[in-house]
């Protein structure tokens, strides 16, 4: 008899993943898939895809899903919720969909305390169309539309969007985490459960931001990229629990 | 059932509500206000959701995820806040959602006026969003068409699966009259076995979605839409068509302004001069046959419009060069007087008695 170690998912379909390699999307989609099935919520899910790379999610995730126009999945999920608050709905978005041109939706969704889960993958680039500048690009960091480095003086500074929308008071659960490392892959999951379980328990707005790497428009390999992530993004985007409804009671 | 007397705006909420409309997203804008605040009202004692967005995106957006999860829904604007939500309308048409858009149309372009006006003909049947898509446009030109419209259009959205949208105006929204709320045509609905609910664990995913990534299918996605688009234009053209047959001049004007026409042709009868009307009450489909109706001797068809002149195309297109088509109308936001369409009309007519 041999032990079974190891399976994939059955919140994941048996759809090919079409990201690029070291792209760490397929990771948060297998803990996002995770997390469905051991709350026992996976058969009452709706997922919202949005739009960049992350955008055939609605092919990889095994529960029903939508797909939204750029920056609307709040909004889209909004919807949905409000149709059928019985479902556990989510939004999966990156950050050009998201803290560019979807920053008013998401800040609605928390302010009206929606009850959806974000889950938020910052790879602090536009993958989809090239690598283009998002606003969570770094200082210096070298983009197809900042060639020669962002520019504070004429882009501003990256937006940290975790630590602002932990500023709205509809927003119970905020954390920031990463997938860089194994341990910080537990963490990750450990986020994006309790993500869930803000929603099920019907406590309002939840988001977990990953970070994220996208080797392809960062030009570097998988494992350099990974160390470019520890040493660049999370001293400037702190990997930290930003609001926790168990904590406020 | 007796009438009651409603503000046309308020008569939109009610009718929808009658019509089993459960769910309301909208963003302030005048001249429609009294529709979302008659829904925050009435929709919660109907069982219903009223929710104000933070945009007009957001709503039409919202509109998106509540149709896909089986809901009947509406959401209301004008002008502008209906070129925003002009994304969405789109998105709706891609992903063959169910639902009621209402515009009470004002003057343009920009920000324009709060006046009544019919400046977003283009835009409603071309269609303001990207792509190879319809949408059915309903034309009311009173408060009781207006409900009669509205109580039906769930129905006809469901059946084909397509947003629709009805085209009023300032002048209706604002304007009181008696109307009745009748029981109106039911149509044989599917079940909509595409919703996204959950799976239960039982079925395989359903999927809302506009994404065709492979050019192929998307263009097959296309033909299918186009066939229930001609489904549409066969089955479902409205219009009102009165005394073409022996006109001397034949008027063309929906909505608020085919009611100032009718006044000019009753003035014109004591004068012997024989006017009709072809009035659409859907702008798409267009009712290109009504024109077929028309007398071969008319001296000239006139398009009168709120505007500067846009349904006209579609006049030059249906009359297909069989008389000539002229024009005139108000825009802005100013409405055209009965003595401005009277000239007009002489002016065609000529010496006709």
């Amino acid at each position: 008899m041999t032990n079974l170690v190891y399976e994939k998912s059955k919140g994941l379909t048996d759809v090919e993943l079409h990201y690029c390699p070291g792209c760490t999307h397929g990771i948060v989609h297998k803990l996002v898939a995770e997390s469905l099935v051991e709350l026992g919520v996976l058969g009452d899910s709706i997922g919202v895809a949005s739009v960049g790379c992350s955008v055939l999610a609605y092919k990889y995730l095994n529960c029903d899903m939508q797909q939204a126009a750029h920056g609307r999945a709040p909004a889209v999920a909004t919807g949905i919720k409000r149709v059928n608050p019985d479902n556990i709905v989510f939004t999966y978005q990156g950050d050009g969909d998201l803290a560019s041109i979807g920053a008013a939706e998401i800040v609605h969704a928390a302010h009206r305390g929606e009850k959806i889960t974000t889950i938020f993958a910052n790879n602090a680039i536009y993958g989809m169309t090239g690598g283009q500048m998002a606003p969570t690009t770094l200082i210096n960091q070298k983009t197809t539309t900042s060639q020669e480095g962002r520019s504070e003086e004429h882009s501003g500074k990256p937006l940290r969007i975790s630590e602002m929308l932990a500023t709205i008071d509809g927003a119970k659960f905020v954390e920031r985490v990463s997938v860089d490392t194994p341990a910080n892959v537990r963490k990750a999951k450990k986020a994006i459960k309790k993500a869930f379980q803000c929603q099920i328990e019907g406590k309002g707005f939840a988001l977990v931001e990953v970070l994220s790497t996208c080797p392809t428009n960062w030009g570097m390999p998988p494992n350099e990229s990974l160390q470019w992530l520890r040493d660049n993004m999370i001293p400037y985007y702190p990997l930290d629990k930003f609001r926790d409804f168990e904590e406020e009671k | 059932m007796t009438k009651v007397l409603m503000k046309g705006n308020e008569a939109v909420g009610a009718a929808a509500i009658k019509a089993g409309c459960k769910y309301f997203f909208g963003y302030p804008i005048t001249p429609q206000n009294e529709i979302p605040e008659y829904m925050s009202r009435e929709m919660p004692k109907a069982g219903g959701v009223y929710l104000q967005a933070e945009s007009e995106i957001a709503a039409i957006n919202m509109v998106y995820g509540a149709a896909g999860a089986g809901g009947r829904v509406m959401t209301t604007s004008s002008s502008p806040g209906i070129s925003l939500k002009q994304e969405g309308i789109s998105y709706l048409a891609g992903a063959e959602l169910p639902c009621v858009i209402v515009n009470m149309m004002r003057g343009g372009p920009g920000l324009g006026s709060i006046q009544p006006g019919q400046a977003d003909y283009f835009q409603a049947t071309r269609g303001g969003g990207n792509g190879d898509y319809r949408h059915i446009v309903y034309a009311p030109a009173s408060i009781q068409e207006t409900v009669d419209l509205i109580m039906e259009s769930f129905d006809v959205a469901d059946y084909y699966r397509i947003p629709v949208m009805i085209l009023g105006d300032g002048m209706i929204g604002q304007m009181m009259e008696a109307v009745e709320f009748k029981e109106p045509n039911k149509k044989d609905l599917p079940e909509k076995d595409w919703i996204t609910t959950g799976t239960k664990e039982k079925r395989e995913p359903n999927i809302v979605n506009s994404l065709y990534l492979d050019p192929e299918e998307l263009e097959l996605s296309n033909i299918r839409l186009e066939k229930k688009h001609n489904k549409i234009i066969e089955n479902e053209k409205r219009v009102e068509i009165i005394d073409v047959e022996d006109a001397d001049v034949v008027c063309v004007a929906y909505g608020t302004t085919s009611r100032i026409v009718k006044n000019a042709i009753d003035d014109l009868k004591s004068e012997g001069i024989k006017v009709g009307l072809i009035r659409p009450i859907t702008l798409w489909p267009f009712p290109e046959e009504a024109f077929d109706k028309i007398n071969k001797d008319c001296r000239g068809l006139l398009t009168v419009e709120m505007s500067m002149g846009q349904m006209i195309d579609d006049v030059k297109i249906s009359s297909n060069g069989r008389w000539p088509v002229h024009f005139t109308g108000r825009s802005g936001g100013m409405v055209p007087t009965p003595s401005a369409v009277i000239d007009k009309i002489k002016e065609i007519a000529g010496g006709a008695k």
